[in-house]
């Protein structure tokens, strides 16, 4: 492998990377508030991605600038975050904390369900693409590769601001503190007075919202078609469990790891590609199952 | 494998957990037949011996032997089947089924049968083990959810459960904590008779002297980390070294 | 085995579905894939008495179907040796995966197996030459015991052996459960520590159980990839291992009949929801499985346990539960 490939190869892992990571942050957070995996995560995924193309194209259809397809972004995801999640957790979710934790999953999996049939009723089986703003940012040369700034460039800064302002946020912030204590300790969070519920109702919508916004940022980078949603979920389980279930800083190491092993093998060994994630995940839960930053539970006999 | 004139023999144990040392030096004796209590102040690490003499943990130093046979590394499920059982202060029942099944269950592993077409319910054990259950007074119960039960009820049948294994040497963490004081002295007469029948040793911590002074054959007084000695009831619970450190404060 | 009133109704659907090809023929093809579904989802059943629930037990479904689709471009395309086969792969592969997975438990049992499935699923898509790729695996019709039969006979014959080993497994799989080996499995539900303090290892018990429940996959996906003449990677796929637990649940988990119960229903609104609404049948079952969880979560089977129960006035026997796992219980000792 020339210097070249390599190079190309560590820009594709990293704007992979940045993608996986802004769908798996949020379904990590809610993991370690609600303790529930939330497989309709994939599914916030794609509607984000799905409402973005549609009103980025619709603004552009009117005349409007493209430049409004990055605020729109935002709109898609902050949209999908409040109303499906919003209404997912209050409807649902908040109904069945006290359940079996398998319950609650397949709760969230019959959602999964429903909204991929939703996808379909209301965009068809068609493909859609609207890449407006890769355009807009241009190519960037680096090491003697060209590629999408917005790829390159700006995906991983997106990333990068998530991830420092999730970590000061929840550190820093009153309503960030209130949901770290929630999730180191429930029940004594609850006896010092702290609503429970809006927490929870809260850390939901903003994960679904960062889903929403994965989707959205993934958007004009690729077609977006039914099943985009199942691909990324099953993907995000990979970094989740990899990092360790609740671990926000280490779903960056565990996307970043995955997304080069994936993108290395794309240039080495084509029909690893999509085996690698899997591999990877595997072979870290064998050696340890808690994953690469989780806390050791009673999980072993 | 040497003999030894003892059922259980522990030698010299020191139990670490990192760089604590919660006992050191300990030796202690079981005789078969003789029934022993172990008293102490809580923490002392009592419940830790136990769980060594099961397997459970193991040592940082020193021997444990059954019979003569060192069992200091062996397996829990080792122990379990050479004839030293286990009843614990919190009983470990499994709580979806009733007490027979409970029963039948502790049965099923003892006998090993790994044919799919018997039903466990129509096990040729199911005698022997109502017996045990009417030994300790759960006939009655027999049909009955454990989780319905009552905590002395479900203490004894974690003791039947454990007597179900035929083991020789019964080691129980306070047989009666959680059980009406009302109760209590019926319990440990089921319990003692019990256990005679069965030829079964049993030894147990415990920290009402009351039953310590009418159920124990031997008493070994736990403190400061090691067995500081070990006598009959009587001369044990009238030493000024027990009533200062141990008795005083305890509940007679 | 007693005789109660509770066992009428199985009985009647048992005698319908017999009479299916013969008063019934468009239900053939919905209720053959529902039978097969239901001997693949006894297996989750199977684990989930346990305690535990497997987000790959794709694996086994697709592992056995390939291994059918090699065996049906052979010589050997015969539909008891495809059958035994899927049973030997599934279960072969059940065991070495066990061995790995059973030191675990809840969420990272759940996870590994997904892995396990995933990298299996993996292969199949991208190694072409070896699995056929995306496109998949044709299964040319087998002959039964050296017999080769028309389309249509095939047909019958195939939903009377996918009948028959739905009631023969699901049979045995009662029988297991009620045995001594059965029920010290399922102790790994309510108290490993006791189960550990009783001379047995409850990982042995779990890879046991864990065996098992990998052949019911195995013999529910060959069945399939024969009936459907093709087999591709979706076998494997987590979406299907997900759909597994889905009918378990629909269907009351834990329980032999509500395996079949649920992939009844399952399949029948799959077919049926396109002829009334459209293209909506994965809307209108997900809604359906809000609606069990919700408020009958017992699944089918609990409904219909309830209707008896509380027509005898029973007080409610706190013996068959929902048969989920419910959060890990503290085990003090």
């Amino acid at each position: 492998m020339n210097a070249q490939l390599f190079i190309l190869a560590l820009f594709d892992g990293v704007a992979y990377a940045a993608l996986v990571f802004m769908v798996a942050v949020g379904l990590t957070l809610i993991f370690g508030v609600l303790r529930v995996l939330n497989v309709a995560h994939g599914s916030l995924y794609a509607i984000g991605a799905y409402v973005t193309v549609s009103a980025g194209s619709a603004i552009i259809a009117a005349g409007y600038s493209p430049v409004l397809a990055f605020p729109l972004m935002l709109v898609a995801a902050i949209l999908v975050g409040v109303v499906l999640g919003g209404l997912m957790e209050k409807l649902l979710l908040s109904r069945i904390y006290d359940r079996p934790e398998v319950l609650q999953l397949l709760v969230t999996f019959a959602v999964f369900m429903m909204l991929e049939d939703v996808q379909r009723l209301v965009w068809g089986n068609q493909p859609y693409f609207q890449s407006a703003a890769v355009n807009l940012l241009g190519n960037v040369e680096l090491f003697g590769v060209f590629y999408t700034s917005y790829q390159l460039i700006f995906l991983p800064l997106v990333a990068l601001a998530t991830l420092i302002g999730l970590r000061l946020f929840l550190r820093r912030t009153l309503t960030g503190k209130l949901i770290t204590a929630v999730t180191e300790d429930r029940e004594a969070a609850q006896f010092i007075g702290i609503n429970a519920e809006r927490v929870y109702l809260l850390t939901f919508i903003a994960g679904a919202a960062l889903a929403g916004l994965g989707g959205a940022l993934a958007s004009p980078t690729t077609s977006v078609l039914p099943g985009i949603g199942t691909e990324m979920i099953v993907l995000s389980f990979a970094v989740v469990a990899t990092a360790g279930l609740g671990q926000i800083e280490g779903a960056a190491v565990a996307a970043l790891l995955i997304g080069l092993g994936r993108s290395f093998a794309v240039y080495l060994y084509p029909e690893l590609q999509v085996l690698v994630p899997y591999l990877i995940m595997l072979l870290v839960l064998l050696v340890r199952p808690e994953g690469l930053f989780g806390s050791p539970a009673a999980r072993k006999i | 494998m040497t003999t030894s004139p003892y059922l259980l023999e522990a030698r010299d144990l020191q139990i670490r957990f990192g760089g604590v040392v919660a006992a050191d030096g300990v030796d202690l004796a079981i005789t078969e037949g003789r029934n022993l209590a172990i008293i102490g102040p809580n923490g002392a690490g009592k419940t830790t011996f136990l769980n060594i003499c099961t397997g459970w943990i193991k040592p940082s130093r020193g021997r444990v032997a059954f019979r003569g046979r060192d069992i200091t590394r062996m397996a829990p499920r080792k122990i379990c089947r050479i004839g030293i059982a286990r009843a614990f202060q919190h009983p470990q029942l499994f709580t979806e089924h009733t007490a027979i099944e409970n029963m039948l269950i502790a049965a099923s592993a003892r006998s090993g049968r790994q044919n799919p077409f018997i039903d466990m319910h129509n096990l040729p054990e199911r005698g022997e083990m109502m017996h045990l259950l009417d030994m300790v007074g759960c006939a009655d119960v027999a049909d009955r959810m454990v989780v319905e039960l009552s905590e002395g009820q479900r203490k004894l049948i974690d003791i039947a459960i454990a007597l179900a294994l035929k083991p020789a040497l019964l080691l129980m963490d306070e047989p009666t904590s959680g059980v009406a004081s009302a109760e209590k002295f019926a319990i440990m007469d089921i319990l003692v008779k019990t256990l005679a029948e069965a030829k079964v040793t049993a030894v147990f911590v415990e920290h009402d002297m009351g039953i310590v002074e009418n159920y124990a054959d031997e008493v070994a007084v736990w403190s400061g980390g090691r067995v500081q000695f070990k006598g009959s009831p009587e001369e044990v619970l009238q030493h000024p070294e027990v009533i200062r450190d141990v008795i005083g404060g305890e509940v007679a | 085995m007693t005789f109660s009133r509770r066992a009428i109704l199985p009985a009647i659907l048992v005698a319908a579905l017999a009479l299916v090809p013969i008063l019934a023929p468009f239900l053939q093809v919905v209720l053959i894939f529902a039978l097969m579904k239901g001997i693949a989802v006894l297996g989750v059943t199977v684990l989930l008495r346990a305690g535990q629930v497997s987000f790959g037990h794709a694996l086994f479904f697709g592992i056995a179907a390939y291994a059918g689709a090699f065996l049906a471009a052979s010589p050997f395309d015969d539909l008891v040796l495809l059958v035994l086969a899927g049973l030997v792969t599934s279960a072969v592969t059940g065991l070495i995966v066990g061995i790995f997975v059973a030191r675990y438990r809840g969420i990272f049992f759940a996870m590994l197996n997904l892995a396990f499935s995933m990298i299996f699923w993996s292969i199949l898509e991208k190694f072409y030459y070896l699995t056929g790729g995306a496109d998949g695996l044709r299964l040319p019709r087998p002959t039964v015991l050296g017999m080769a039969f028309e389309r249509g006979a095939f047909e019958d014959i195939l939903y009377y052996v996918a009948l028959g080993l739905a009631l023969l497994l699901g049979w045995f799989v009662i029988r297991f459960l009620n045995s001594p080996i059965g029920q010290l499995y399922q102790t790994v539900k309510t108290n490993e520590t006791r189960l550990e303090y009783l001379g047995i290892s409850p990982r042995v018990a779990l890879i046991k159980g864990y065996v098992l429940s990998a052949a019911l996959c195995g013999v529910g996906g060959v069945l399939m990839a024969t009936a459907q003449g093709i087999v591709t990677p979706s076998y494997a796929y987590w979406v299907r291992s997900g759909e597994m637990v889905f009918i378990a649940v629909l269907g009351g988990a834990g329980s032999v009949a509500g395996a079949f119960a649920g992939s009844i229903a399952y399949e029948l609104v799959r077919t049926y929801a396109a002829a009334f609404a459209g293209d909506i049948w994965q809307l209108l079952l997900g809604a359906f499985l809000l609606v069990i969880i919700l408020f009958a979560p017992g699944g089918l089977v609990g409904i219909y346990n309830s209707v008896f129960d509380r027509a005898r006035g029973a007080a409610g026997s706190a013996k068959r539960e929902t048969g989920v796992p419910k959060k890990p219980a503290e085990v003090r000792s």
